[in-house]
């Protein structure tokens, strides 16, 4: 493999790396926790507050139906505010690394 | 350079082509009218002829390894996007879920939430570290700082597990499917699917592969869209108003009425209604929903076929772009199937769509038909055969997927990266591919066959469960937890990969004799009292009343028969497959107790076995991970 000119443990000691490693985990952690929390609402809804899920609020429409339809909001959400993170910080914090561990094993 | 010539391969591709469509002509009784067959056929004979041209096309490209298991990482996110609709939209999901909506309302929609938030899993945690590390195949990434011969090992029997059980779902189901629809014999619509798929992913590996996943998606989409602008139109596009008029259908009502059936003695039509939008029409365990519900929001992120899309695309960037583009058309693909399930609720009823298939999935190319203007127009026969060609070319395009997963861990894997020890030519890569992948295609094939008549429905739970105990809990941690070792992997893969297996054989998804011959006795022993009542309601001479009195006593014959059946079927046997009398555990899906003793077991194992390699890596694999360095040069070579 080409890999081997490169400082491995340099590039995970360096602080820019520890930064984007803090920053990611937490981040990343979060949102998955909630988005993971959030669907299961749904079934546990369903089938233990079937009085709060069956309340009529436009039309035919109820509360479950509502929160059903949310959680494709709520998942195209976090996929949007993911890839806005990542694309804006995460791979500028990465690319900067990137380039200055690659010049210097000169690959 | 490929060890076939380029001749070779072009004789070849279009002896197999040919092979598959001179197989369609053996019909029977399906939903398409056999006066309109032609149009199923041309419909789909358009689409095979266009996915073919393309196979043509990227037979010229298919040079190396990379080329065929990864189009050479040179698909781009958008392109990636559709292929994972195209991939992930099995006909289950596109058949199966309007048809679930259409006999039990809300549940039907309750389910279809999952599937999504699945992906949620695939962009946090795996698609792009995947891309920064991986190559061809998911034991790729296991093998990076682990012990490489047990890691391929374990990491390939899985993946070959799960792709055998989800391929196996689909060959069957797509059978019946196909039989449903169009009435081409069960082994003839099994050969031709298989045939078509080798055709593809023979000549075409990774690329004809893409395109093949790509069209069925862009069709897919297309016939949804149009079929729910035609259901949606008439109310003015209100949401309200629609759903109104869906629950205020007597055939939404009667069909309510008889899922509660004792229950529903004293509501009103309007509440029978309103009903159907309510949850638990389908679903009466909620253990069993967040069981299911776990086994789908991790066990997507540890697909092969799925993940195996991610080494298509050249960087992290792209693969993230591919996730978005997936979820957003999968989540809309979603949203659409609630107006296709409710929408043929109404329009063609409960009743008619169960009479053509009792698992509902006829919902959606039955409403396809009364669109286009019934049975007996033109119209109405072109866009059922639209559907019906969309619903062949997708089991063709998720058996190519599948197909190649598996292929890869028996080609790249076990042969190369185990038997050979990496040892191989460029052309003994190619080949051993080709060959792996007629191997696992005649396997399809053979299973498809021999499986024909059994239940497969809980196959590809059962594929979803294995992927998130097995593969998930080990793809993890092996990216993110320094002291994951090779001891680790191998016990997560076994432990997962069994436990997820045993505990649906001892479940209640398994056939028990003695349940069955109970649940059918009882149903003879009530029979006589309520034949007695529907006879009283006949000999009344009310109209209304004898006409319902018919009902139930057509009813009683169907259930009565159907009992027999049940008892002659289980003669003489008293324990299920495994030797049980009755389910060990009340879980339909395994996920509940086997996702947490998988992760469990790759942690034990990890802290056991010791493992200097693994330590040593896991700088290098983690700086890669999180930065894609060396990403791009790694799809070079």
């Amino acid at each position: 493999m080409a890999s081997t000119s490169i400082q491995w443990s340099g590039i995970v000691a360096d602080p820019r790396f520890q930064t984007l490693h803090r920053k990611k985990q937490s981040f990343l952690a979060g949102l998955m926790i909630f988005s993971v929390a959030y669907y299961f609402l749904l079934p546990i809804g369903a089938a233990y507050f079937p009085a709060l899920f069956n309340v009529k609020v436009w039309g035919p429409i109820n509360v479950g139906l509502l929160f059903a339809l949310s959680q494709f909001v709520v998942a195209w959400g976090i996929a949007f505010y993911y890839s806005k993170r990542a694309n804006k910080e995460f791979d500028a914090m990465a690319r900067e690394l990137v380039a200055e561990f690659e010049k210097k094993a000169k690959v | 350079m490929s060890a076939l010539s380029y001749r070779t391969k072009a004789i070849g591709f279009v002896g197999l082509a040919a092979i598959g469509l001179t197989a369609l002509p053996a019909l029977a009784q399906g939903a398409v009218s056999p006066n309109y067959r032609w149009l199923t056929f041309a419909v789909f004979a358009a689409i095979i002829g266009m996915t073919m041209y393309v196979t043509f096309l990227a037979a010229k490209r298919v040079k190396t390894a990379a080329d065929f298991y990864t189009a050479g990482g040179g698909v781009s996110g958008l392109q990636n996007g559709w292929a994972i609709a195209g991939d992930y939209l099995s006909a289950a999901s596109f058949l199966g879920i309007a048809g679930l909506i259409s006999q039990f309302g809300y549940d039907g929609f309750m389910y279809s939430v999952g599937w999504l938030v699945a992906y949620i899993t695939v962009l946090l945690v795996i698609a792009e570290p995947c891309r920064n590390i991986g190559k061809y195949t998911l034991a790729d990434i296991l093998a990076y700082r682990n012990d490489p011969k047990k890691t391929r090992i374990v990491g390939a029997l899985s993946v070959i597990t799960v792709s055998t059980f989800y391929l196996t779902a689909q060959m069957v189901g797509g059978g019946v499917l196909v039989k449903t629809l169009i009435g081409i014999d069960y082994e003839i619509s099994v050969i031709t699917v298989g045939v078509l798929m080798l055709a593809y992913v023979l000549f075409g590996g990774m690329v004809a592969t893409t395109w093949v996943q790509i069209i069925k998606a862009v069709l897919l989409v297309i016939a949804s869209i149009v079929l729910v602008i035609l259901v949606w139109a008439p109310y003015g596009f209100s949401l309200p108003a629609f759903l109104t008029d869906v629950i205020g259908d007597p055939k939404v009502q009667t069909r309510v009425a008889g899922l509660l059936g004792d229950a529903a003695k004293n509501m009103s039509p309007e509440e029978l209604g309103q009903r159907f939008l309510e949850p638990g029409l389908l679903f009466k365990a909620p253990i069993d929903q967040i069981s299911l519900g776990m086994a789908l929001v991790f066990g997507t992120a540890g697909l092969p076929h799925i993940l195996m899309r991610f080494f298509t695309v050249p960087t992290a960037q792209e693969a993230r772009k591919s996730v978005i583009w997936a979820m957003a058309i999968i989540g809309g693909f979603y949203v659409l199937t609630l107006f296709l399930g409710f929408g043929a609720a109404r329009l063609v009823g409960p009743a008619v769509i169960a009479g053509v298939d009792p698992g509902g999935n006829m919902a959606a190319p039955l409403l396809a038909q009364y669109l286009g203007g019934g049975a007996d127009s033109m119209l109405g026969n072109f866009m059922l055969a639209f559907v019906a060609a969309v619903a062949f070319a997708t089991i063709v395009a998720v058996v190519a997927g599948l197909v190649l997963a598996a292929a890869s861990a028996m080609a790249h894997d076990l042969y190369v990266g185990v038997i050979r020890e990496g040892h191989v030519t460029p052309q003994e890569q190619v080949r051993a591919a080709r060959i792996a992948t007629v191997v696992v295609g005649a396997m399809a094939i053979t299973i498809g066959i021999a499986a024909k008549g059994q239940n497969v429905a809980h196959l590809v739970a059962l594929a979803f469960a294995v992927a998130a105990s097995a593969n998930f809990p080990c793809v993890l941690l092996t990216l993110y937890w320094r002291k994951c070792n090779t001891g680790g992997i191998v016990a997560g893969m076994i432990v997962g990969t069994l436990l997820a297996v045993g505990l649906v054989l001892v479940s209640p998804n398994m056939t028990y004799p003695a349940a069955v011959r109970d649940a059918a006795q009882k149903v003879l022993a009530a029979d006589g009292a309520k034949r007695a009542g529907a006879q009283a309601a006949v000999d009344s001479g009310d109209a209304a009343q004898v006409a319902a009195g018919q009902k139930t006593l057509a009813a009683l014959d169907r259930a009565a028969a159907k009992a027999k059946a049940d008892i002659e079927r289980v003669k003489g046997e008293t324990t299920s497959m495994v030797g049980l009398q009755a389910p060990l555990i009340g879980l339909k899906n395994p996920g509940l107790i086997s996702i947490p003793l998988g992760f469990l077991a790759v942690i034990i194992g990890s802290l056991l076995y010791r493992d200097k390699r693994a330590d040593e890596m896991w700088d290098e694999l983690y700086a890669r991970q999180n930065t894609g360095i060396l990403a791009s040069k790694a799809a070079a070579h």
